[in-house]
Formats: structure tokens, C-alpha cells, sequence
């Protein structure tokens, strides 16, 4: 009884703690990556008794210090109560989305078996969903209660684009539940551990020697949604190329304008936060999770008949390794994707997401829908 | 404890802890100075003209609008897309004429210029 609840507070914690360093890391990654990218040297003076650690002590050690003792500026013509809210509701859900993906499979104890992962909810990715379109609120009300015309434009833009990108994004993962037929991620995990012959039909010979050995990861039976997919998450997160919102040469730092210290340090962990968390779910939804190639409980058992087996403690050690690596993956390509491209105008971004993506995601679901109709 | 959302409420407790724990931060370290000049609204330099609840522009309403209507559509499929494999052809079918009306609907707001952006 208390055991389970220590249990279940350790998980949550360590989700928690893990999401919120790596968002630090990633924040570093950014400093230091965008400065090799450009050829600059980057943050490299705080120290620590003479060790700066390649300027990981600036991101991780004095940028919080210093966000947090600068001014807390409210604007004294805006709205105060919802100004002090808004950075709680754009965190906040940031920080929970997390709960419903699993970083591993089951780990027995003696007696005991502990899911790997916070909350296994029959709803799943609906709860994603759900908690990364409140996102929007906070920015919204941080944009409208700033009192700032640069703020509102990005909170308007903001809120549109979250909004259309939130359809293309929703309409893209339909077909990765139609292949698995479930919304736990848990079991879109190990839906995934099999090879994708066990998806082919008897009379396909030639297909599945040819391509049956692949494990059966969403990237593999569902190319086009994974495309989709990544273009919508990066979108959602208000990144580059889709950084209209802040456009910092624009429209100064859009709906965060009227913000400093501690409060903008909160947008800042939020953003950061989605980051993490739209990594881990590209990967849950198309990287086969916490799966690992030819790893089942047991070992590894290769297509080709060999086998090598493993004791349990390393196996599940090896999936949460390689999740993390996956996870890390995804995130220093949303960091490299927004060194190496340029902002799209406004209209272009609109076009991108009802015109293109809108019409590609109803494609993709009426041609899977046929496909598995014509396999079955 | 066995329901499936207590560890939910665990985690809830937990960044709401953390969110608040950042915000009293925020609010009691620094320092507190305001000048006239702070508090106008920063707008790259110019001194501000006019208040800054203005109108926008029409068209993110209308993105607002479309998005009810497509999202609620979205989540019609869902329940269809979880038990796709045991409708077969039925489910094939009905979706189609479903999303056919959707179509129609998404044509219809292509060609009124309700994507256009300039």
C-alpha cells in the first residue's frame, strides 16, 4: 500500500525531474549548438571554482540565478491577476503532457510489477491531446493581459496557428491507431515490438522477404504520418520555422514581451518542456518507443534465427536507454531545425497547415483505411 | 490507489508544486522599481500610440471557426480508427461517406477563400 504510492510518487517525480533537466540540457544545446553553427564561441564565462564545463554551468547554474533575482515586471496597465497566471498555464501543461508515455516496459521486482510509465490511461494519446491544447491559454492570456500591442499580435498568431496545426496533427495519428487499433501508448509500444511481416498477408511473398525483417515501427508502416506528424509538433512548439508568435524581429518577443525574470524563465521551461515532450512522442508513435530491434523480454532473437538472451534487469535497462536516446535524438533535431531554416511569413504557415497538411493527413487515413481492408 | 487516474493526481500535485514553487520565487526575489517611462508598453523604442486593446484582423476568427468544425470531425474518427479492423468494409464504407461530406465541406471553404491569407 504505502509501497505503491511511493511507487507511483517516485515515477511521477523522476518524470518530472528528467523532462525539466533535459530542458535545461536542451537550453545549453541551443547556446552552445547555435554558436558552433555560426561560428561564435558562445556562453563560456561563469565558472565554477574555474570549471565552466563547456558553458553548461551559464545555462544550467546562472541563467536560472539570474532569471529569478531580475525584476518581476507587471505591467501596471495590464491585467495583474491574469498576467501572474499565464506563465503558470503555459508550464503547467507542459510539464504533465508526459504522464501517459512510457519510457519502458514492465520491470518485475520479486513479486511485483512496475509499469514503466506515470499513468497507463485507457485514453492515452487523447490526454495528450487534451493537455497540449491548453498550451494556448497561457499563451493568450499572457499576450492579452500584458496590455501591449506587440503581445497581442503574437497571441493572436500564436493561437491561430497552435489551433490549425492542432487538426493536421490530430488527423495524422489516425492512422498510426488504425495499424495498432488502440490509444494506449503503452500498447502502441508493443505493438511495435513485432517484424513487420506479421502485418503482411500470406500471398505477399516477394514484399515480405524483401522488407518483413524491419521492426514494425510506426516510421515504417506509416511514412507519411510521421512527416505530418513532425511538421505539426514543430509548429505546435513555436519554433522555428514557426516562430511567428515571438518573431523576435518582428514583433520584438510577441506574447512574452511584457515579461521578465522568473515569469519568463516559466514560458521558457514551457517551450522547452514541449520540446521534450513532442520528441517523446515521435518516438513513442513512430520510433517503436522504448523498443529496441529484435529485444524482446527474453533477449535478443534476430530474424535470421540466432538468438541471445539477457537477463531481465538488462533488458529493461536497454529499452529505457534506448527511449532515452531516441527522445534525445528527436530534441536535437528540433534544435537543429531551427539554426538551419529561416521563419515562414504568416501566410505561408497558414497555407502549410490547411492547405497542404490538412489535405495530406484525409489522404493518408482513406489510403490505410484501404490498405488494411485489402490486407485483411 | 488502483484507479488509473490517482497516479495522475500524484503528478498533478507535484508540477503544480513546482509551478508555484517558480512563481512565489519569481514574485519575491528581484528587486522592485517602476518609473513611468518601465511602465509603458515596450514597443521597440516608439512611445506608445493609442491603447493596446485594438481590433484584429477577421480572419483569425474565422481560423477559430474552421477549426471547431474540423476538429470535432477529427474526433469523430477515433472511435472508428480504434475498432477499424472489426467494421471492415462497413467501416470503410460509412467513414467514407462521412468523410466525403467532410470533403465537400473543405472544398466548399477552399474555393469561398477561407485559406486565404493576404
Amino acid at each position: 500500500m504505502i509501497v505503491d504510492i511511493g511507487i507511483i510518487a517516485l515515477k511521477a517525480f523522476l518524470v518530472l525531474f528528467m523532462v525539466l533537466n533535459l530542458a535545461g540540457v536542451l537550453g545549453w544545446i541551443e547556446r552552445k549548438g547555435s554558436a558552433l553553427m555560426q561560428d561564435r564561441i558562445g556562453a563560456n564565462r561563469a565558472s565554477i571554482l574555474g570549471f565552466a564545463g563547456m558553458g553548461l554551468i551559464n545555462t544550467l547554474v546562472a541563467d536560472p540565478i539570474k532569471f529569478l533575482t531580475k525584476e518581476d515586471f507587471i505591467p501596471p496597465r495590464g491585467d495583474k491577476f491574469l498576467h501572474t497566471l499565464a506563465p503558470c498555464m503555459a508550464l503547467f501543461p507542459a510539464l504533465v503532457t508526459f504522464a501517459v508515455i512510457p519510457f519502458g516496459d514492465t520491470l518485475q521486482i520479486g513479486e511485483r510489477v512496475i509499469n514503466l510509465q506515470v499513468a497507463n490511461l485507457n485514453i492515452g494519446i487523447l490526454y495528450v491531446f487534451a493537455m497540449g491544447s491548453l498550451g494556448v491559454y497561457g499563451i493568450v492570456i499572457g499576450a492579452w493581459a500584458s496590455n501591449n500591442k506587440f503581445s497581442l499580435l503574437g497571441g493572436v498568431r500564436g493561437s491561430a496557428q497552435m489551433i490549425s496545426y492542432e487538426v493536421a496533427m490530430g488527423l495524422s495519428v489516425i492512422g498510426i491507431l488504425m495499424v495498432y487499433g488502440t490509444l494506449e501508448l503503452q500498447e502502441i509500444a508493443r505493438g511495435q515490438g513485432t517484424l513487420i511481416r506479421e502485418f503482411l498477408p500470406e500471398s505477399w511473398r516477394f514484399l515480405k522477404s524483401a522488407i518483413g525483417w524491419l521492426p514494425a515501427w510506426g516510421i515504417f508502416l506509416q511514412p507519411l504520418a510521421f512527416l505530418l506528424f513532425f511538421t505539426a509538433a514543430v509548429a505546435e512548439t513555436k519554433r522555428v520555422p514557426f516562430d511567428l508568435p515571438e518573431g523576435e524581429s518582428e514583433i520584438v518577443a510577441g506574447y512574452h514581451v511584457e515579461y521578465s525574470g522568473g515569469k519568463f524563465l516559466m514560458f521558457f521551461a514551457g517551450e522547452f518542456a514541449e520540446i521534450v515532450t513532442a520528441a517523446a512522442l515521435m518516438t513513442t508513435l513512430f520510433f517503436g518507443g522504448w523498443q529496441v530491434p529484435y529485444l524482446l523480454r527474453d533477449g535478443f532473437h534476430f530474424p535470421w534465427g540466432a538468438s541471445w538472451l539477457l537477463p531481465h534487469l538488462a533488458v529493461v535497462l536497454l529499452q529505457v536507454g534506448a527511449f532515452a536516446v531516441k527522445v534525445v535524438f528527436f530534441c536535437w533535431l528540433q534544435i537543429l531545425l531551427r539554426w538551419s531554416v529561416p521563419r515562414f511569413r504568416y501566410d505561408q504557415v497558414m497555407r502549410l497547415g490547411w492547405k497542404m497538411l490538412l489535405p495530406l493527413a484525409l489522404f493518408n487515413v482513406i489510403v490505410t483505411a484501404l490498405v488494411i481492408v485489402a490486407v485483411q | 490507489m488502483d484507479h488509473p487516474y490517482f497516479p495522475l493526481l500524484v503528478l498533478f500535485a507535484i508540477a503544480g508544486v513546482v509551478v508555484v514553487a517558480l512563481l512565489t520565487l519569481a514574485q519575491s526575489i528581484g528587486p522592485k522599481s517602476i518609473s513611468p517611462v518601465k511602465a509603458d508598453p515596450f514597443e521597440s523604442g516608439n512611445p506608445p500610440r493609442g491603447d493596446a486593446r485594438i481590433r484584429f484582423s477577421v480572419r483569425f476568427y474565422l481560423v477559430a471557426m474552421l477549426f471547431l468544425i474540423f476538429d470535432l470531425e477529427v474526433v469523430f474518427l477515433y472511435p472508428w480508427a480504434i475498432l477499424f479492423r472489426r467494421l471492415g468494409w462497413f467501416g470503410v464504407i460509412e467513414m467514407g461517406i462521412f468523410l466525403a461530406l467532410l470533403l465537400i465541406g473543405f472544398i466548399y471553404v477552399w474555393k469561398k477563400g477561407a485559406l486565404e491569407w493576404d
